[in-house]
């Protein structure tokens, strides 16, 4: 059998321990040189100043318009915008893909802040359906309740809500942290594949439901495990992670996180091979 | 997709027509193939107001076959002739559109089941609704459109349900549009956003205990299933819950009846309800944009979990 995995394929990134895995064959993948960093430049990003900051009313506006006009405002270098007025509008404050701190003076319909990679928001009202699909980076504030598939798939960042959430909440996830101050319905962390969710209330029916890999931590009752997900016991560094991120999180200050069950993937219904299809080929 | 909306006034009334054609208007995106409404108008409740249709629309978009107008007019001549058979009275006549009517009518009977059987043993005539209070009034297009059609933006009442549709499994026509009356139960409406899968067991079962479907659209079912539950004895309320095993597929619907309304959300919570609660008012949508077009300033709302049914009172 071929030897696919060779000390000297490692690239710079994997020696530093960025990454494991290695790729044969044709890719496209280009891993990150810091002697290149210049030539990597992330498009339609702005350089902002958190201290200028700037009001904007969107009662009129369409989300259109309303999200042309924050895209104006940071090209300007306002690095903190209050958003006055949203009324339940959809999209809001989509694909921000730079540091910014976006506060929003209201509720947010369906599919808020989708798309973001570093801004932090806060959200002084309830979030629709799908808030915050696909971020990638930056912490989300919801002060009220979510809709359902709140932080469907994503990739990083801290996403928190004070209140309740619905249902199919972080499914997809591949990454980053989901926090619920109050209850979440059916299907939490359906498909999950990485990241991390803590709910401190109840939970619905089918908790992890076909999870690939991740954690749930769940504070209170459980409606039923989902298809291979099966509890895990805490262990000290759970309890530590989860006391510093509910800091960060400003929420459930005194609650016993010791007592909090682990969901993890029983990985039974894993049906993966080491090798990809070509890499097959090639080793026949 | 299709929109819902629906709003209860606690102990008093307000122009429930001018709210919820706003509400279905901010829904119009989810689709706009036609609109419905349920409305329960301030009325004496002395006399049944019947709304009935004896022709299509078949305007643009509609899916129905064009007939010559004097069909309607021989409709409603015989429509006119069963009534006085069965010893019914008409009090007062509108004719809004040459296909859609409105009569108020004196009859002393409570069980309206022969006499919608006899009004309906005409080919091409439906009762959309019939009731002391109830009134649905469903058409093509948007709900403004269907606002301005039938005047219904100075209704005055305590609670509405209604309905936003993009026909998906049906046709454009008016008797796939909801709400759909909870046939022969008077002051009842239904409205649905889903899709039910169990809808042909169901409906042959429901059929060969002598219930009536007027169209193949599957929300029908939900008007009809609890109608059968509620001529059984069962409560609105123990009807819904039943309703969430007894109906496959994934769905939220609203029910209305003459003094209350309810809502319920099946076991995946798959179709989305926003709902508002206060003291004097409960509204509830598809999106919060519905809510908010009566309460634009700032209030606390909240997504239902699985399984959850729910009833107000006026």
């Amino acid at each position: 059998m071929a030897n696919l995995k060779t000390e000297d394929k490692k690239t710079k990134a994997q020696s530093m321990g960025l990454h494991t895995e290695t790729l044969t064959g044709k890719t496209q993948q280009k891993f990150f040189n810091p002697d290149e960093a210049e030539n990597f430049f992330y498009w339609g990003t702005h350089d902002v100043d958190f201290n200028k900051r700037t009001e904007l009313d969107v009662k009129e506006m369409d989300c259109i318009t309303a999200n042309k006009e924050i895209e104006n405002l940071m090209s300007q270098g306002f690095g903190t915008i209050v958003i006055k007025n949203p009324q339940g509008k959809h999209s809001l404050g989509v694909g921000i893909l730079n540091k910014l701190n976006l506060i929003f003076e209201g509720s947010l319909g369906y599919f808020g802040v989708g798309s973001i990679d570093g801004p932090v928001v806060r959200i002084n009202g309830r979030v629709g359906w799908s808030c915050a699909e696909n971020m990638m980076a930056g912490k989300v504030v919801i002060e009220k309740n979510a809709g359902s598939c709140f932080g469907a798939a994503i990739r990083g960042g801290d996403l928190i809500c004070k209140g309740s959430v619905g249902a199919r909440t972080g499914i997809d996830q591949k990454g980053g942290t989901i926090i619920i101050g109050g209850d979440a319905g059916a299907f939490t962390g359906f498909m999950m594949q990485r990241g991390r969710i803590i709910i401190l209330g109840d939970v619905g029916i089918n908790l992890g439901d076909s999870m690939y890999d991740g954690i749930l931590y769940i504070g209170g009752k459980i409606g039923s495990f989902g298809s291979d997900a099966v509890e895990s016991p805490m262990t000290k560094s759970d309890i530590d992670w989860i006391e510093r991120k509910l800091k960060v999180a400003e929420i459930g200050q005194g609650f016993d996180i010791s007592k909090m069950t682990k969901v993890v993937s029983g990985k039974k219904l894993w049906n993966y091979d080491a090798l990809e299809p070509t890499e097959k080929k090639g080793a026949i | 997709m299709c929109g819902i909306a629906g709003l209860i006034h606690r102990g008093k009334s307000s122009n429930v027509g001018s709210e919820l054609q706003g509400m279905l208007q901010a829904l119009k995106h989810r689709g706009e193939d036609s609109t419905g409404y349920a409305l329960y108008g301030d009325t004496d409740g002395k006399n049944f107001i019947m709304r009935f249709k004896v022709g299509e629309n078949v305007g643009e978009g509609s899916s129905s076959i064009m007939e010559d107008v004097s069909v309607y007019d021989e409709r409603k001549k015989i429509v006119d002739q069963h009534i006085a058979e069965i010893g019914a009275k008409v009090i007062k006549e509108e004719r809004i559109l040459p296909y859609s009517l409105r009569y108020e009518i004196e009859y002393e009977a409570n069980d309206l089941l022969d006499f919608s059987q006899k009004v309906e043993s005409i080919p091409g005539v439906e009762i959309l609704s019939m009731g002391k209070s109830l009134e649905v009034i469903k058409d093509l297009g948007n709900a403004k459109v269907v606002c301005d059609r039938y005047n219904l933006d100075k209704l005055v009442g305590t609670h509405a349900i209604g309905h936003a549709r993009m026909a998906t499994e049906s046709g454009v026509d008016i008797k796939s549009a909801h709400p759909f009356w909870g046939y022969p139960f008077s002051d009842v409406s239904v409205v649905h956003n889903g899709q039910l899968t169990n809808y042909w067991n169901n409906r042959r079962m429901l059929e060969n205990k002598g219930m009536r479907f007027m169209s193949e659209c599957d929300s029908e079912l939900i008007a009809v299933y609890l109608a059968e539950k509620m001529r059984n004895g069962a409560t609105l309320e123990e009807g819904m819950k039943e309703s969430l095993t007894g109906l496959d597929g994934v769905f939220t619907y609203f029910v209305a009846t003459k003094d209350s309304l309810g809502m319920a959300k099946d076991t995946m919570a798959a179709k989305p309800l926003v709902l508002y609660e206060s003291d004097d008012l409960v509204a509830m949508g598809s999106e919060e944009i519905a809510i908010r077009s009566v309460l634009p300033h700032e209030i606390d709302t909240y997504d239902p979990f699985d399984g959850m049914v729910k009833v107000w009172q006026i």
